[in-house]
């Protein structure tokens, strides 16, 4: 559900992309793409197009994975047993879906081991929203309400991208991730509707976490970097903004339904263009945040390093002797 | 230093963190097998996608975790990755043939005509 990796192109021109790639290759390559063909792992790619897939679908993996740790806190404090049980399921539904990505990138050449030393080593990001505490309950239902409804956009349009894969990943991941946001609504319909102290608390909750949910999307396209080709390519599905959009105009108005009150007073639809909108969100908190000096990020690396060390007797274990490692086929 | 956290686990757990480990060899997460799904008595096995483990029996373990928490399957397949032998996408113009392929469809046996041209020959000789 975490999906919202961002697109960096190492500040290249669009055109120094593919300048040393076989041209004849490379037409036959973009016309399977422009005829809404899908890419295999066996077929023929630009290295910039495995490049980036490897670099997007790893952070989306590792995004399942850290997003986990927030909302695994709440599980045993969770409000009643049907609850537990539904956080639980969650819970296991995005770990499941990291392993269903870290398969999909590996299709593309890079070993689930490497990937897991590079989220340790702290080289891979993931989202940044993860980086920030869920302090309340009701950060968790926050979280599977607004977060999961964030990257069901995201991943929606990427299922429609054009590495075969990822997309299959893409479509079982949005089927199962249907009940987290019912499931995420529910709570936070529940305490808005609730005692005084219950809507405070929701409230609050909302308030800390409208920023990081503005900065989910990624960098406004004023400022991200060109990804004209990577459209093209369809690896990039949306601009960071249209996703945006799209989602405030499908949660704003469900938000102030209940009566809670988003923290930004030029957050407005424009009858002109048909747009919202709203105060630019800080960008340099951003990437303050994604480069290590979030309020979690040292927590959310130390944690799954624990996980992994403690783990590592188990794996060890059962090691088979054969050692023929051959990549996943699709 | 010590992790300070909301979540009293991991306090409790009291963990470094500046500890460093060591990384990952290649192999610790063994090979790759391919999963197939059969969903109801009588359909076919589809392909679902692949898990990492030490040997079969775990594999059809993890892809039951992974494959199957939603609802129906019936039975379950796994196959190692590297026993699977597949054709290329480069060599798809294996798979061509005549477009022209009349004689397998049903409806291009027409026989009526000749029966009833048959029998209407021998009506007018009786």
């Amino acid at each position: 559900m975490y999906g919202n990796a961002y697109i960096e192109n190492d500040g290249k021109q669009t055109n120094s992309m593919f300048a040393d790639e076989d041209p004849i290759k490379l037409a036959e390559f973009e016309a399977r793409i422009a005829a809404g063909e899908k890419i295999e792992p066996q077929d023929w790619m630009p290295k910039e197009y495995r490049k980036q897939l490897i670099r997007m679908i790893e952070q989306h993996a590792h995004s399942e994975i850290i997003g986990a740790l927030p909302e695994g806190t709440w599980i045993t404090r969770a409000p009643g047993f049907r609850r537990k049980l539904a956080l639980m399921a969650k819970v296991q539904d995005e770990v499941g879906h990291a392993q269903l990505l870290y398969s999909a990138c590996e299709t593309l050449g890079k070993s689930r081991e490497q990937m897991v030393n590079d989220l340790i080593d702290g080289k891979s990001k993931y989202s940044n929203v993860f980086n920030y505490p869920a302090v309340t309950w009701a950060d968790s239902a926050v979280i599977a309400w607004l977060i999961d409804a964030g990257a069901i956009v995201n991943q929606i349009a990427n299922s429609k991208g054009s590495y075969g894969p990822y997309c299959r990943a893409l479509e079982r991941i949005c089927a199962e991730e249907s009940f987290h946001l019912k499931y995420g609504h529910d709570n936070v319909v529940f305490l808005a509707t609730g005692t005084p102290i219950q809507r405070q608390m929701v409230q609050e909750a909302l308030t800390r976490w409208w920023p990081p949910i503005m900065h989910f999307f990624g960098p406004s396209d004023k400022i991200s970097v060109h990804t004209e080709t990577l459209m093209k390519w369809k690896v990039k599905m949306a601009s960071n903004d249209d996703m945006r959009q799209q989602f405030l105009n499908m949660y704003v108005p469900k938000i102030w339904d209940l009566g809670l009150v988003i923290p930004d007073p030029n957050l407005k639809k424009n009858e002109a263009t048909g747009k919202w909108d709203y105060t630019e969100p800080d960008w340099e908190v951003f990437k303050q945040v994604i480069n290590g000096n979030g309020p979690c990020n040292a927590e959310r690396l130390a944690v799954r390093r624990m996980a992994e060390e403690k783990g590592r007797w188990v794996r060890r274990a059962i090691l088979s002797k054969e050692k023929k490692y051959v990549a996943p086929l699709a | 230093m010590t992790i300070h956290s909301l979540d009293p686990r991991v306090n409790r757990a009291e963990i470094d963190g500046e500890a460093k480990i060591g990384h990952l060899d290649e192999f610790d997460y063994w090979q790759t097998y391919e999963v197939f799904v059969q969903i109801k008595r009588g359909t076919h096995h589809s392909h679902v996608g692949s898990v990492h483990a030490p040997d079969p029996e775990m594999a059809i373990l993890f892809a039951k975790e992974q494959y199957t928490r939603r609802g129906v399957c019936v039975n379950l397949w796994v196959v190692k990755t590297s026993d699977i032998f597949t054709t290329e996408y480069n060599d798809s113009d294996i798979f061509e043939t005549t477009p022209e392929k009349y004689h397998r469809d049903p409806e291009s046996y027409k026989v009526m005509d000749r029966i009833k041209a048959y029998k209407e020959k021998h009506n007018s000789q009786s």
